[in-house]
């Protein structure tokens, strides 16, 4: 590596531990960023001869980038930014500590893919899903899609790793040479009804779909997703996650296709992804002010979509906290569109910054429900309900600020 | 305005293209009015029409949302090519439009090119582009009131939402419009929104009728009259609206340039 490389992971590091010790956080995002004030190339330099992973979607990517570390983790070193500091300064801090032969496997926010491709050539992209998300800030969800398209056909990886029920995915994965497609039987489809490629519309008709004018279509899959197992032509692979839901076993879906075109040995990529019990924070039960309580973060209608079947069966009380800061949006009429009707067997406690834009659309979905000003209000409202179970944690459900306070008093670190 | 304009015992409300104008929770619109009628035993018929299909024209009332400059052209001319909305308008259907939904109601807007195309006239009003920042943030209209088909004015109190635009609009001599702006933008001349018989238009989203009951109740006593529209429980939307009218005033969300208008360097 150059030397001014050297020097700026030097710098980086200084300027990260510098930060940690007066508690200004984990520091890795401002290390990176005085790395990359030292060396803007850096990024190329540190993955130079690398092998690279890059993982991306609207939702899911920070699980799936954990799954793939833990699947191929078995097999080789892996350096991951396993935290979600998923812009280049992030990713820079991550890499700047590790040994040169490890695999980089690096969450990368959707719309710095093209960037991060292009300084990494990575060998294989993994991509999700694309939905709205954060709709004052955030660029339309058509516009990040040919953001890969174009990214794709200028630095083609070797392989990339496409969710074939999601339109727009499809649509900028069609760029790439080689593709293995996921059918992931994802359900959100209100991003979708547009053709990405034509004027025309998306129709679905069970599993599949097509575009009415043009020659857009479901592509025939390589995995897919069938209750709790995963099916390829040669075999189905039941699959026992310990982190809940559908949803991640589409995540696992991915990730053991990732580690199948890497070369690592089936048996130990599923060893490594059922042995992942919580991804930054999320899923393990914890205390918080004393409580046993068990995080979940959904931050937009096609992650609440998925979120509402994680929480704890009905009629248990759960809280859900929103808050419409800079990184979660400053406009939360995004609540409209997820399907709160979905919550009505439970009673919901309503908390965080906004929650009273919550308690107007649980009303209007006719769910029962209270307001509290603080998280250890709302969990004792919670408890005290008598659909609540004695020693049971309390879901809370937060959206991406309210989620990261509520870690950070856990004992996590961001 | 007491009498109903229906007669029958369903009140029949569309939401327009929601696949296309939809992105703001527009739904939510559909959603709130459906449960004011409802908690008033009143039976609600509710249907979304996505683009392509063809637009019934009995429906008493019809949403049309907000959208990207796109899928607005788009809707405008399925719109302008079946003439449904337009006939249901002229036989005195209540129309409810936010944001590109009014824009494409007027008589011109400036389409995703910039060119300006014509709208459906159902609105006497124009948008323009203009060289300004993206109004983004909470939008605060005192002492507003609607005027009814039949020219009555009904107060509405203050109207609160949060308003995402790039145009300005321009309301004519025909048209009336819900206010002055207190915090925001609006149409941009200080005024916001846009009302011409039974077709309103606004640049609150929130979505508005869910923060505003005032409004949709104004919209909802056009078809069931007056008596129909016993007093609710909306403590949890006062507590809402007590808590946005602190934020517009403290400035939490003033309009402000957005990264992206950063990045054209507008």
């Amino acid at each position: 590596m150059p030397i001014r490389s050297r020097l700026a992971v030097g710098v980086g590091r200084l300027v990260s531990a510098s930060s940690k010790a007066v508690h200004l956080g984990s520091g890795s995002v401002i290390g990176g960023r005085a790395a990359l004030f030292v060396s803007p190339q850096l990024l190329r330099d540190l993955t130079a001869g690398r092998e690279v992973v890059i993982v991306s979607a609207t939702n899911g990517k920070t699980t799936t980038t954990r799954l793939i570390a833990a699947a191929l983790a078995g097999d080789r070193p892996v350096v991951s930014n396993s935290m979600g500091a998923n812009m280049t300064a992030g990713i820079v801090a991550a890499l700047g500590g590790a040994a040169t032969n490890a695999t980089a496997v690096l969450e990368v926010d959707e719309r710095w893919v093209a960037g991060v491709l292009r300084a990494t050539s990575a060998g294989t992209v993994v991509l999700l899903n694309l939905s709205r998300d954060q709709l004052d800030r955030t660029q339309e969800v058509r516009k990040l899609a040919e953001s890969w398209r174009t990214c794709l056909a200028a630095t083609p990886p070797a392989t990339v790793i496409a969710n074939a029920d999601d339109p727009l995915v499809v649509w900028a994965a069609h760029a790439a040479p080689n593709v293995i497609w996921v059918a992931t039987g994802q359900d959100w489809r209100a991003d979708a009804a547009g053709c990405p490629q034509c004027a025309g519309r998306i129709s679905f008709t069970g599993v599949t779909w097509r575009c009415t004018d043009c020659d857009l279509a479901r592509p025939d899959p390589t995995l897919t997703v069938e209750d709790t197992a995963i099916v390829t032509s040669e075999y189905r692979l039941p699959i026992s996650m310990q982190i809940p839901g559908r949803v991640n076993i589409v995540n696992a879906a991915f990730a053991l296709a990732t580690a199948r075109s890497l070369a690592v040995p089936e048996d130990i990529a599923v060893a490594g992804l059922q042995s992942v019990e919580e991804v930054a924070g999320r899923y393990r039960v914890t205390s918080l002010a004393g409580r046993p309580v068990r995080l979940l973060l959904a931050k937009n209608p096609a992650g609440w979509h998925e979120a509402i079947e994680l929480l704890a069966d009905p009629p248990a009380p759960v809280v859900v906290s929103i808050n419409a800061r800079i990184a979660d949006g400053h406009d939360p009429s995004w609540l409209w569109d997820v399907d709160f009707e979905r919550l009505r067997s439970r009673f919901v406690v309503a908390t965080g910054e906004r929650r009273h834009d919550l308690a107007v659309r649980l009303r209007y979905a006719d769910v029962e429900h209270a307001t509290a000003d603080t998280i250890d209000e709302a969990l004792r409202v919670a408890m005290g309900r008598p659909t609540y179970i004695a020693g049971h944690a309390v879901d809370i459900a937060a959206n991406y600020t309210a989620f990261q306070e509520y870690f950070e008093r856990v004992g996590g670190s961001t | 305005m007491s009498t109903p304009r229906s007669s029958e015992s369903v009140v029949r409300i569309c939401s327009l293209y929601p696949d296309l104008l939809g992105t703001y929770g527009d739904g939510g619109n559909a959603s709130v009015l459906a449960q004011r009628l409802r908690w008033r035993n009143i039976v609600v018929d509710l249907v979304s029409i996505d683009a392509g299909r063809s637009v019934p024209e009995s429906c008493d009332l019809y949403l049309v949302g907000g959208g990207e400059d796109g899928p607005q052209t788009r809707a405008t001319q399925e719109l302008q090519t079946s003439g449904a909305l337009k006939r249901a308008a002229e036989n005195g259907a209540v129309v409810f439009a936010v944001c590109a939904g009014m824009q494409i109601l007027g008589e011109r807007f400036p389409d995703m090119d910039g060119v300006d195309r014509a709208g459906l006239g159902l609105l006497d009003c124009v948008t323009v582009r203009v060289d300004r920042a993206r109004a983004v943030g909470e939008l605060l209209t005192h002492d507003a009131a609607i005027t009814a088909p039949d020219g009555t004015v009904r107060a509405l109190g203050t109207l609160t939402g949060f308003e995402n635009h790039a145009g300005r609009t321009i309301a004519g001599p025909s048209a009336t419009t819900l206010g002055r702006v207190e915090i925001g933008e609006g149409n941009g001349d200080g005024s916001e929104g846009v009302v011409n018989g039974s077709v309103v238009g606004t640049y609150l989203h929130g979505p508005a009728l869910a923060r505003n009951p005032a409004l949709a109740d104004a919209l909802l006593r056009w078809i069931v009259g007056d008596a129909a529209l016993t007093p609710l429980d909306d403590s949890d939307v006062d507590a809402l609206r007590a808590d946005r009218h602190l934020a517009a005033r403290a400035h939490e969300l003033a309009p402000r340039r957005s990264w992206r208008d950063r990045l054209r360097g507008s």
